[in-house]
């Protein structure tokens, strides 16, 4: 019942991104809006999917793969591929072949840096926290820090390929994003009961059979996978994912991963489309959609933490 | 039968299991006793495979438990633990139906369902079979693990300390489930137990450990014994019969 009602609303969202205000020739607002729209959707499904994965994976309903540093890796390996390889030879490089190549370097990365992290060797969750906070400034840092003794021209190179935003999606990506997704989502689905386990936590899993270590290593892979695709179409979100898994648990008193992740990425659609559609038609362009989510899920965070803490 | 050989497992510098070698017979209860940081949720654990030695093998029916794939052993060991602490938000039927796990890997059957409904029966939790686990009291919500347990229908069932937080009452039903368990279905069932007249009441073997090693193991009769006993616990303990049982006294 509530899955209906979530689909309807992120429906409603759609048909008014579509719609809304448009006036002229249908024929370019179509492909127009409708590769915003997909960008969007893409975006809301990989951060939702990606969020409630990693929390089953750690155990844990605050952590979330942007908390944890996995969008600033992103951009950290973006920037030192700009800074060692050059921006010529980047710019004329297959867009496709190396959002390719950074992907796999991500995930290999990622694959090694939070594997013992995520799979109980940190006990403490506030210690968990802290590593994945200091973790994230250091890669933005160590970015940052490339970016400013870079060549200025190949800054200007670096810049427009970060430049990503919800109003300016990145949309040459977006038919390898759609494939990514696509394969992701197949794995997801076959190993759905296998996630159910998981939650139970990593003992109950490896008494009832689960390989925990490869298991973790695959979600890990997965959700490498789909951080990689909404931090390159959108750059980094660092609260969405948290606000959109938490409301799915609210909503839906389920464990079953089969509801909870259709339901997070519902959610994820109807608040992000719908986000858009008052910024745009509203606000008139005036305000960022992702200050607004990050304002909102900030402040959520700081709810969750003092509420865990308060138990 | 469990073949454990020269197992070691240490934590930093700490010793914790010092080369255990031990054969855990067919059948029967086998209690493993012992003070405080004795090793023997660590041993558990390893014959569990939740840890792995740092030297040393674990056979269950010839099958290394290291080796093995997973999901062979969940069918032939279970094992419950201390502290059973989850993020998700289950009804005590979601928990029961996981334990049917290993035999449909989440495409529940009839067979299944008869199984849960079996276990919830025998633990007197039908009544609340489909409220959250963190409504339940601490009794009610061991009591469902046990479900769990139960519901993975294993010949070996390894249960580290299940007495906790429960009261006279529902202990007493836990170890007569255990007993029955080992009499009526055949199960070789090893416990942690912190309550000496607990094991001795209910257990065919003892197995007491301290300081990472065993210091005796044999039938009931043999382990509890004043000397041992106290030994083993560093405490005057007297032990005296009643009723044909072997009580001790501290």
């Amino acid at each position: 019942m509530a899955m209906i009602v979530l689909a309807l609303l992120a429906l409603t969202a759609s048909i008014a991104f579509m719609t809304l205000g448009a006036r002229g020739n249908w024929s370019f607002i179509i492909p127009f809006r409708g590769a915003k729209l997909l960008g969007l959707v893409l975006v809301a499904y990989s951060i939702a999917v990606s969020t409630v994965l990693f929390q089953t994976i750690t155990g844990n309903r605050i952590l979330t793969p942007s908390i944890m540093g996995f969008d600033s890796l992103y951009i950290l390996i973006q920037t030192v591929l700009v800074f060692f390889v050059g921006a010529s030879r980047i710019s004329a490089a297959n867009p496709h072949i190396l959002f390719a190549l950074e992907v796999s370097v991500l995930v290999v990365f990622a694959g090694l840096l939070y594997r013992w992290l995520v799979s109980g060797a940190v006990r403490s969750l506030h210690l968990l926290m802290l590593v994945g906070i200091i973790f994230g400034i250091l890669f933005r840092s160590t970015a940052s820090f490339l970016q400013r003794v870079i060549d200025p021209s190949e800054f200007l190179v670096l810049q427009d390929r970060l430049f990503a935003s919800f109003n300016s999606i990145d949309s040459t990506l977006l038919g390898l994003s759609v494939v990514m997704v696509m394969a992701v989502s197949l794995a997801v689905m076959r190993m759905l009961p296998v996630f159910d386990v998981l939650a139970l936590g990593r003992e109950n899993a490896i008494v009832l059979g689960v390989e925990h270590r490869r298991v973790v290593t695959l979600g890990l892979g997965m959700i490498t996978l789909l951080v990689a695709v909404s931090t390159a179409l959108v750059g980094p979100v660092t609260f969405f994912g948290l606000l959109v898994a938490n409301l799915a648990y609210l909503l839906l008193p389920a464990s079953r991963h089969a509801i909870l992740l259709p339901a997070a990425a519902l959610i994820a659609i109807a608040l992000l489309v719908g986000g858009q559609v008052v910024l745009e038609r509203v606000f008139g362009l005036d305000a960022a959609l992702s200050m607004i989510i990050e304002f909102i899920g900030g402040i959520f965070f700081i709810l969750l933490v003092v509420r865990g803490a308060a138990r | 039968m469990i073949e454990i050989e020269k197992v070691t497992k240490s934590y930093g510098e700490t010793v914790v299991v010092d080369d255990i070698s031990i054969t855990l017979p067919s059948g029967g209860v086998t209690s493993i006793i012992g003070p405080n940081g004795a090793g023997k949720s660590t041993l558990l654990s390893m014959i569990g495979r939740l840890l792995s030695p740092d030297a040393g093998s674990i056979q269950v029916d010839g099958l290394d438990v290291s080796k093995t794939p997973s999901d062979v052993l969940a069918r032939r060991l279970s094992l419950l633990r201390q502290d059973n602490h989850m993020a998700a938000r289950l009804t005590v039927r979601d928990l029961v139906t996981f334990g049917r796990y290993p035999y449909s890997k989440g495409r529940y059957t009839v067979e299944d369902e008869r199984h849960v409904g079996d276990a919830l029966r025998f633990l007197g939790l039908e009544a609340c079979a489909d409220r959250f686990l963190d409504e339940l009291s601490g009794g009610q919500r061991q009591r469902a693990f046990v479900a769990m347990v139960m519901c993975q229908n294993t010949d070996y069932v390894l249960l580290d300390e299940p007495l906790n937080n429960l009261d006279i009452k529902h202990a007493v039903e836990i170890m007569r489930l255990v007993r029955r368990a080992a009499d009526e279905f055949r199960k070789t069932v090893i416990v942690v137990l912190h309550d000496i007249n607990m094991a001795s009441a209910y257990s065919d073997h003892i197995i007491a450990m301290k300081n990472g090693r065993i210091v005796a193991h044999g039938a009931m009769q043999e382990v509890i014994q004043q000397d041992l006993l106290s030994e083993i616990y560093e405490t005057q303990i007297a032990v005296e019969s009643l009723n044909g049982r072997r009580i001790a006294v501290y």
